[in-house]
């Protein structure tokens, strides 16, 4: 974009947080602009660009503004700045400072540790849309490549958001740390994205899910207590941010669903009965249960990784300091300052594991790690639901928070999927009965096949009960664009 | 019981590749290899355990690899290059510990950066992941440091925010006087958290260069090759072995060439280092001992008998040096090494490692006494002994029924310019400073045996006694001297053994240490809601804020 191309950024970028009087942050956010777009363009492939997308726009924050639907081509998304309305008289929710007026500004001493959240729950949103780069042309359907669109668009916005928090409040270092956002990227050799999980591709579209109904998952829990910050912008915009994080574990949730629905059908259709056969399972095109319960091993897994170690000076401090809540802070009943408290953290010992409690300030990883895993057992209860529904005898389960493990008390260690420590053989030679392995990968593989026609979708995945904005099953929700 | 003595087939901490002349040290701490209990060493944090490694390998590099130019030291592990000393470990550490940690890892700090001048090997820092505090000063200490680029990787001195302590092990005058940062600057650096990436540490001159990541190991390695090229390396080393001791249930600890004795109340130790039995008759008989030979063998057992005593006799607040011997024997040993220093890299090594043991006696906070007896070997590199203590005693005329040959001195030409103190002079220099024709006057004297009066004579002695007066002279010495502070002694000697220039080595063990050390008394730090003790609760600190 050159230097005498006039941008109406009050047009472009919705926004309620003044943007057009606020001469500094424009001026800002015009320089990484450019940037952005050129990161955009270089990411999605140009027939994606072209195409119209039946996306969700928000351009306000009240009921009527936050989900306007419309056919958008994607480099014309206008990613907006939102944050959620002001409390009046919110004031600080935990730590030290609990009870005290909610900080409007960055406090001095804080604004390290501030930036550092910031950057790090801003490296994550553009890293997701990274991994999900090569995705668009294996979509089972045009309704699963607009959800695909629809969450990578919001990826975007979220990166946004952190950028304008950079740039608002955190000054030289914070534009430099905005544009670093845009230097790393995912599995880079370069610079890649700052937590390992994000630097891994998302290689088929099982992975797509399980990656929105997990990892997302993840993102969800760190805004909820960064929404509880005592830092109100920062509170604010995570709060808006949760908004859209919940369409895109819809997304996760049903799109693993469906994949058990159509599997469950295929299984009652052809009469086979034991979920183990996975052969003749694998001989209709569908992808038979165990293997569904590999990826969701691997996927929980690697998402536990990303709630760093169990014992955590900063995750401390950042409570501490009243710059990052716990999950529902609001309702937690007691005097929000954990000066005393304890709270059970899982240790790996020689003798096994065991839980140890440790003063609850240092605990609270581990206290959100937990906290996921009960989110988390929701939507495997309802695909369980269905299971049983169909008279199938399997039920998925989550792993032991010691199993695959690569951070934390567990990091490395033989532990089964049931919690057993084995000894590193056996559990090298069972290893392959609970991860994907490479012929499991290959076989989801071969049925990435792109389906194109409005309303058809690939054998491997049932229909969604409803449509997007409840448009009808034959909805064109991408018009692709033919070169 | 802390044991510095450690050997290349039990390091958990470090790994090494040798390939040609260069050699690849890679940072790899175990986490559960903590020589205490209480604290892992996450994130390749370190405690004295992985530093007594370190300070092995480097030794060894010297001795055993003198064909190695180069030393690339990196890291191990992903994403982390060092993140410094261990925080807990210092948090529950005692003071008394904490300071002689800081001791100890200067001392390896300063022995690998002299390795390029002194000896042509030059350590090259490769930094790639966090590298804070005390992992920053491992790279500091290094000749060139090199850092990907990779909008992630940053150096950091965050002692200040983070801990309110100072970046103790050479950090804070490292950053101004070796890498030359504007001392406002450097202000801005040592406040900040999170340090500098990329391009600023590069214009900062926090680092000597930043690359992309795909530029980076082939950019290190040929650095390193060009660095290792530099100067003509020797193809073989001398093994050293393991160093053998037999420490006995009364504290006494004996070597082959070195004995330590405990007073009864362990207040006192002498330690005693005998002579070469015969010297050698030239170069290849000095290769030929190897590690056995007296020279290197004496000093290193003296080097781990100082380590002892600094860290397991904390009570021990005097040391007597004692040596016994033919001086002439000890002087034509070091002619030899001096003689051929500078075509044969294992008499250079030998004199170099004395040059040290020397500098770690001279910051040995105990009180330092020789007694020059009958029967003693004060010659060359032992004279120099007597110019480190703070106090010497000469035996002078026959004592009744001490057949030992009477005592004397023997000054070396090796006095004269071998065995340069941290302030960058000799131990003479120092002892003379301002009387350059005292200086001259004495050179006239090397080679000749000086006994007590004429010792007396040339101010070599502080005291001369005669068996009438010489043991309740020695005992009432030494029983003032457990009479008094002995904070105030350490104090006081350090001041007065460092008279003349500063160098930046003196600024590190002075200036600096001595400010980490008040710092690690005060309750800003170390208090109950200090920040050392708050560190990892996630309390804040609450500090005094009263200037002092
Ligand atoms: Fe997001
Ligand atoms: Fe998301």
């Amino acid at each position: 974009m050159s230097g005498n191309t006039e941008i109406s950024y009050d047009s472009m970028i919705p926004n309620n947080v003044g943007l057009s009087s606020d001469k500094r942050v424009l001026k800002a956010l015009e320089k990484w602009h450019p940037g952005y777009i050129k990161w955009w363009n270089d990411l999605i492939p140009k027939k994606f660009q072209e195409s119209r997308v039946y996306l969700r726009t928000a351009v306000g924050v009240d009921p009527k503004g936050w989900a306007k639907f419309d056919y958008v081509k994607m480099p014309e998304y206008r990613w907006g700045i939102l944050l959620a309305p002001q409390v009046e008289g919110r004031t600080i929710p935990c730590g030290e400072h609990v009870g005290e007026p909610a900080w409007q500004e960055v406090p001095g001493e804080y604004r390290a540790l501030l930036r550092r959240l910031v950057v790090i729950q801003g490296d994550t949103e553009p890293a997701s849309v990274e991994q999900q780069r090569f995705l668009g042309q294996t979509a089972p359907s045009l309704y699963d490549l607009r959800n695909l669109f629809q969450v990578n668009v919001e990826e975007g916005r979220h990166l946004w958001a952190m950028v304008y928090l950079l740039h608002k409040y955190f000054g030289a270092d914070g534009r430099e740390e905005a544009n670093d956002l845009l230097r790393r990227s995912s599995g880079s050799e370069e610079a890649p994205r700052m937590l390992g999980a994000f630097n891994e591709e998302t290689p088929d579209w099982l992975s797509f899910f399980m990656f929105t109904y997990f990892t997302d998952r993840d993102g969800k829990m760190q805004l909820e207590s960064l929404a509880q910050s005592g830092f109100d912008p920062l509170s604010r915009t995570c709060r808006f941010m949760l908004t859209e994080e919940a369409h895109h574990m819809f997304v996760g949730e049903t799109g693993v669903g469906r994949t058990i629905q159509k599997t469950l059908e295929v299984m009652n259709e052809a009469g086979i009965t034991d979920p183990f056969d996975i052969q003749k399972i694998r001989e209709h095109g569908v992808i038979d249960l165990p293997t569904l319960q590999k990826k969701l091993n691997l996927h929980y897994t690697l998402s536990l990784d990303l709630f760093g170690q169990e014992v955590s000076t900063n995750a401390a401090n950042a409570f501490n300091s009243g710059i990052k809540g716990r999950y529902m802070e609001h309702r937690i009943d007691d005097d929000h300052r954990l000066s005393d408290a304890t709270y059970p953290v899982s240790r790996f010992t020689g003798d096994g594991i065991q839980l140890e409690d440790v003063p609850a300030l240092t605990a609270m990883n581990m206290r959100l790690r937990d906290d996921y895993t009960k989110d988390a057992s929701g939507g495997v209860g309802r695909w369980n639901k269905m299971i049983e529904k169909a008279g199938v005898s399997f039920t998925l389960k989550l792993p032991h928070v010691g199993f695959n493990r690569e951070i934390g008390a567990f990091a490395g260690q033989p532990i089964c999927p049931e919690g057993n420590v084995l000894s590193q053989e056996s559990y090298d030679s069972q290893v392959a009965d609970w991860l994907p392995s490479t012929a499991d990968g290959d076989y989801i593989q071969s049925l990435m096949v792109p389906v194109t026609e409005a309303g058809k979708y690939a054998s491997w995945i049932a229909p969604p009960k409803v449509g997007i904005d409840n448009k009808p099953g034959d909805f064109e929700y991408v018009q692709l664009h033919m070169a | 019981m802390i044991d510095f003595r450690t050997d290349p087939t039990t390091y958990k901490h470090w790994k090494i590749e040798y390939a040609g002349n260069v050699a690849r040290l890679a940072m790899d701490v175990a986490e559960d290899g903590g020589l205490f209990d209480g604290y892992e060493l996450k994130l390749n944090s370190y405690d004295l355990g992985v530093d007594i490694e370190l300070a092995d390998i480097v030794q060894r590099m010297r001795f055993e690899h003198p064909e190695i130019g180069a030393v690339v030291l990196h890291s191990g592990k992903d994403r982390v290059f060092c993140a410094g000393a261990n925080i807990r470990m210092l948090g529950g550490a005692e003071h008394a510990h904490k300071v002689n940690f800081c001791k100890f890892t200067n001392e390896t700090r300063n022995t690998y950066e002299a390795a390029a001048e002194d000896s042509g090997q030059s350590y090259i820092a490769a930094i790639r992941g966090a590298c804070a505090g005390g992992g920053y000063e491992l790279a500091l200490a290094c000749e060139e440091i090199y850092m990907v680029d990779d909008a992630s990787t940053s150096v950091a001195l965050p002692e200040v925010p983070l801990l309110a302590v100072l970046p103790g092990t050479g950090g804070l005058t490292r950053v101004t006087d070796k890498r030359k940062v504007r001392r406002d600057i450097a202000d801005v650096f040592c406040s900040m958290e999170e340090g500098a990436k990329g391009k600023k540490a590069e214009q900062w001159n926090l680092v000597d260069k930043v690359l992309p990541n795909s530029k980076f190991d082939e950019f290190v390695t040929e650095r390193a090759a060009e660095v290792a090229g530099k100067s003509e390396r020797p193809a073989q080393g001398v093994s050293l072995g393991n160093l053998q001791r037999t420490l006995h249930d009364d504290g006494s600890l004996e070597y082959d060439h070195v004995r330590v004795m405990l007073s009864d109340d362990k207040g006192v130790a002498t330690v005693t280092i005998s002579g070469p039995d015969t010297v050698p008759a030239c170069v290849d008989d000095i290769h030929q001992q190897g590690a056995k030979g007296w020279a290197l063998a004496a000093a290193r057992q003296l080097d781990d008998a100082i380590l002892h005593l600094r860290f397991n006799e904390l009570q021990t607040g005097v040391l007597i040096f004692k040596t016994e011997g033919d001086p002439a024997a000890v002087a034509a040993y070091e002619q030899l090494l001096l003689q051929h220093r500078a075509e044969d890299w294992l008499c250079r090594e030998i004199m170099l490692y004395w040059k040290r043991v020397l500098k770690r006696i001279d910051v040995t906070s105990r009180s330092l006494v020789a007694l020059v007896e009958h029967g003693s070997c004060f010659a060359g590199m032992l004279a120099e002994l007597l110019f480190s203590v703070d106090r010497s005693y000469m035996m002078e005329d026959e004592f009744e029924d001490d057949n030992r040959a009477e005592a004397s001195l023997l000054l070396t030409e090796g006095n004269f310019g071998s065995y340069l103190m941290s302030n960058g002079l000799t131990r003479l220099q120092t002892r003379f400073l301002g009387q350059a024709d005292l200086l001259d006057e004495l050179k006239q004297k090397i080679g000749v045996p000086l006994v007590a009066s004429d010792a007396s004579e040339c101010q070599l002695v502080t005291f001369n006694y005669d068996d009438i007066d010489w043991f309740d002279e020695i005992r009432v010495f030494l029983e003032e001297r457990s009479s008094f502070s002995p904070d105030a002694m350490t104090g006081m000697e350090a001041n007065l053994r460092f008279a003349g220039p500063e160098t930046m080595e003196t600024r590190i063990f002075g200036r600096l240490t001595a400010w980490q050390n008040w710092i690690f008394q005060r309750p800003n730090a170390v208090g109950e809601n200090g920040a050392l003790q708050r560190y990892g609760s996630g309390s804040r600190a609450e500090f005094d804020r009263r200037r002092v």
